[in-house]
């Protein structure tokens, strides 16, 4: 019944796609409506730093924007994909399929996002991922309507791994989330530490979200390696900080080290605890004016400040409306053509531009979290220690796996 | 990586500190089970309820009696989120469960599921998933002591220790005591105890209320080792089920030693194989479900 019903929705999108060749190309707004949707984590371990925070980004910049485009409107539409892929493909399915959905952003989590990016490119339509770390985004599973847009663990490895080893953090023990991101950011991280001289003389790979991280803290601290890298996040990562200066590790001698670390997790933690760690980030809300001023809008809204996924989907989502405006159409390909030549420069993209491979290059920022005493208020959190360009943050296109870099 | 006797040594440490947990929620589970015949599946709802009284009364009771400085510290909060997560348990049991006792269990099981989803939600809709810091842990919990072979946190020997004290205590009453054998004699033959004018009802609505407070005591001992999140419970409840399943559904002892061994068993395979210890416990049951239907410590049908 069901593959029926499927194969029924099947035939009549194939009848929609070829009368959409037959219809000449003056209908510059498929469908009459510009469609985004936000599909993210939306009630579980990720939801505080995207969630409904990453819907009120997207909502911002369309109201922003003029709540139009091309004459048409513009609608955000938003779900819970509960970190699961199958939901999430399912969902997208649907949306692609009976919503008319243009764009889907957000995308936490990196194996939802690598099921729904598979599905956008099967169905020529555009993902703006602003959620998942993983690398594989941008190589093998490159599609030609796939943009990542804020962060990876190529560059949360690499600036951060990069800045521990050149302080002298030259030996190594990784406390790793046992998934595909996980043991991609070890991975990453691992190799710069490498190539810097610096060596891993341990790892140990602990189930996604584990309540108690004593006994992984305790292997690391009998390694003695100088650096404990946290290649986890959220609930994850958080605990493993709380219970390491629990069991005095990290605060002499050895340094604990988050690879992945967001504004939300710091405010979880509290200062006193995660006071002095680095990490690298793509966005801090209080770097500039701008910043400020978007950021205390967003505030208003969604009483936290916006994390980098959250004020990610912001700037996806407007510079994916202007070069509608700028390619006159919401066609996938004219709009993926504007995307990747037009320069992505707003509050929150640095020297920004998007590159064959769907990669959003961008300044990325070692943050360091401030003590409490120099801390002047509730969001007060972080000092950026030092900016990284775009290029040399992410993984250059000599490296690339992607099929679309010719080499 | 090598067995040293360093290792062993801090290795059960962590286990136990990790068993006890399970040992007094799954002794709830099993008070709840043996006296009221009910899989009590809104248990971890309720220790994440202990917490959050803790958390919130720690950070916000006082702000809301409009006297700000005041805290509720963590010593009351140990006596008061059992008192407040009982009584809402004896509301429950009052008005939802005792309609179901003549059902099935699959009945009860349900509902407290829902109820458990209900909780969680609600506070998913108002609290930080990733979970909030309870700094309300007292100045002589904090720090390390020397065990000689290892630095363990104060807090944790405190949490082992009174957890083993309220375990042992309960089971003493439970299985020694005269209240104790009016009670499993309650659940035997209700008709004849009351027949010797003993509440019948009023003691089953107790005894849920206080299996529901030990699952809060066991959220209050929590909330300065993990995050407070209104996802904690849903995280140990499963484990926590298998706990029983292993020790024996309603066994007392059972669920107390069977919590404190695969604490341990956990914590050896996190040196072991890290990525099995999600699912070492899960394994156990299998085996034990197969072998021994009943559990480690249950009586044959």
């Amino acid at each position: 019944m069901k593959s029926l019903y499927s194969s029924a929705a099947l035939s009549a999108s194939l009848l929609l796609a070829t009368a959409g060749f037959a219809a000449p190309p003056k209908e510059t707004i498929s469908d009459g409506v510009v469609k985004i949707g936000v599909l993210t984590d939306m009630s579980g371990v990720y939801s505080t730093l995207g969630g409904k925070g990453t819907q009120v980004g997207v909502e911002m910049a369309v109201k922003d924007f003029g709540g139009k485009v091309l004459g048409k409107p513009i609608v955000v539409i938003g779900a819970d994909h509960q970190n699961k892929a199958d939901i999430a493909s399912a969902k997208a399915r649907e949306w692609f399929d009976n919503e008319k959905v243009d764009m889907i952003t957000g995308l936490l989590n990196s194996g939802c996002a690598l099921a729904v990016q598979k599905l956008g490119g099967d169905k020529h339509r555009i993902t703006m991922n602003t959620g998942a770390a993983s690398t594989e985004l941008t190589n093998g599973a490159w599609t030609p309507y796939s943009i990542h847009y804020v962060y990876d663990t190529y560059a949360l490895g690499k600036v951060t791994g990069q800045a521990v080893v050149q302080t002298g953090g030259k030996s190594w023990f990784f406390i790793t989330a046992d998934y595909a991101f996980g043991q991609s950011l070890e991975g990453n991280t691992a190799l710069f530490v490498k190539k810097l001289g610096g060596k891993v003389v341990g790892s140990v790979r602990h189930p996604l979200s584990s309540a108690d991280f004593s006994s992984y803290l305790l292997q690391a601290q009998a390694s003695g390696a100088q650096i404990i890298g946290l290649a986890n996040a959220g609930g994850d990562t958080i605990n493993a900080i709380k219970q390491a200066r629990e069991f005095g590790i990290g605060q002499k001698g050895q340094k604990l080290v988050g690879l992945l670390i967001f504004d939300t997790d710091i405010k979880s933690l509290g200062l006193n605890v995660a006071q002095g760690m680095q990490f690298t980030s793509g966005f801090y809300w209080d770097r500039d004016n701008a910043t400020r001023a978007f950021s205390k809008r967003f505030f208003d809204i969604h009483k936290a400040m916006p994390t980098m996924d959250q004020a990610g989907a912001y700037s996806a989502t407007m510079n994916y409306l202007k070069a509608i405006t700028a390619a006159g159409t919401d066609d996938p390909d004219a709009v993926m053509a504007k995307l990747k030549s037009m320069d992505i420069s707003d509050f929150f993209a640095v020297n920004g531009k998007i590159r064959v491979d769907g990669r959003m290059v961008h300044d990325m920022y070692l943050m360091e979290v401030k003590k409490p005493s120099d801390s002047k208020g509730e969001w007060d959190l972080l000092k950026i220690v030092k900016t990284v360009s775009g290029d040399e943050a992410f993984m250059p296109l000599s490296e690339s796996t992607c099929p679309a870099v010719k080499k | 990586m090598g067995m040293s006797f360093q290792t062993v040594m801090s290795q059960v440490m962590l286990g136990l500190n990790n068993g006890v947990f399970y040992a007094i929620l799954s002794l709830g589970l099993a008070v709840i089970f043996g006296l009221l015949n009910i899989v009590n599946f809104v248990h971890g709802a309720l220790y994440m309820l202990g917490a959050y009284v803790a958390l919130l009364g720690f950070t916000m009771l006082g702000p809301l009696l409009g006297r700000p400085d005041f805290h509720l510290n963590y010593w009351a909060a140990l006596i008061v989120a059992p008192l407040v997560v009982g009584a809402l348990g004896v509301l429950i049991e009052k008005t939802m469960l005792r309609r179901l006792r003549k059902f099935d269990h699959l009945y009860g099981l349900l509902l407290t599921f829902g109820l458990a989803l209900i909780i969680q939600g609600v506070f998913t809709n108002y609290f930080n998933v990733s979970g909030d810091a309870y700094d309300g842990k007292p100045e002589v919990l904090s720090g390390v002591v020397d065990l000689g072979f290892m630095l363990f946190p104060k807090y944790r020997v405190w949490v082992i220790g009174i957890s083993l004290v309220v375990c042992f205590s309960t089971w003493f009453v439970i299985e020694r005591t005269k209240l104790g054998s009016y009670l499993r004699a309650g659940t035997e033959n209700p008709e004849l105890v009351k027949a010797f004018g003993i509440n019948v009802p009023l003691m089953i609505t107790l005894t849920y209320g206080f299996g529901v407070g030990l699952a809060a005591f066991a959220g209050v001992l929590a909330a300065p080792i993990y995050s407070v999140s209104p996802v904690m419970g849903s995280e140990m409840i499963i484990t926590v089920f298998a706990v029983v399943v292993i020790g024996g559904m309603g066994s007392i002892m059972g669920s107390i030693l069977t919590g404190l061994l695969l604490g341990m068993v956990e914590g050896f395979t996190k040196v072991v194989y890290a990525p099995a210890s999600g699912t070492v416990i899960f394994l156990i049951m299998v085996i034990v479900l197969l072998v021994k239907p009943a559990g480690l410590f249950g009586k044959e049908a």
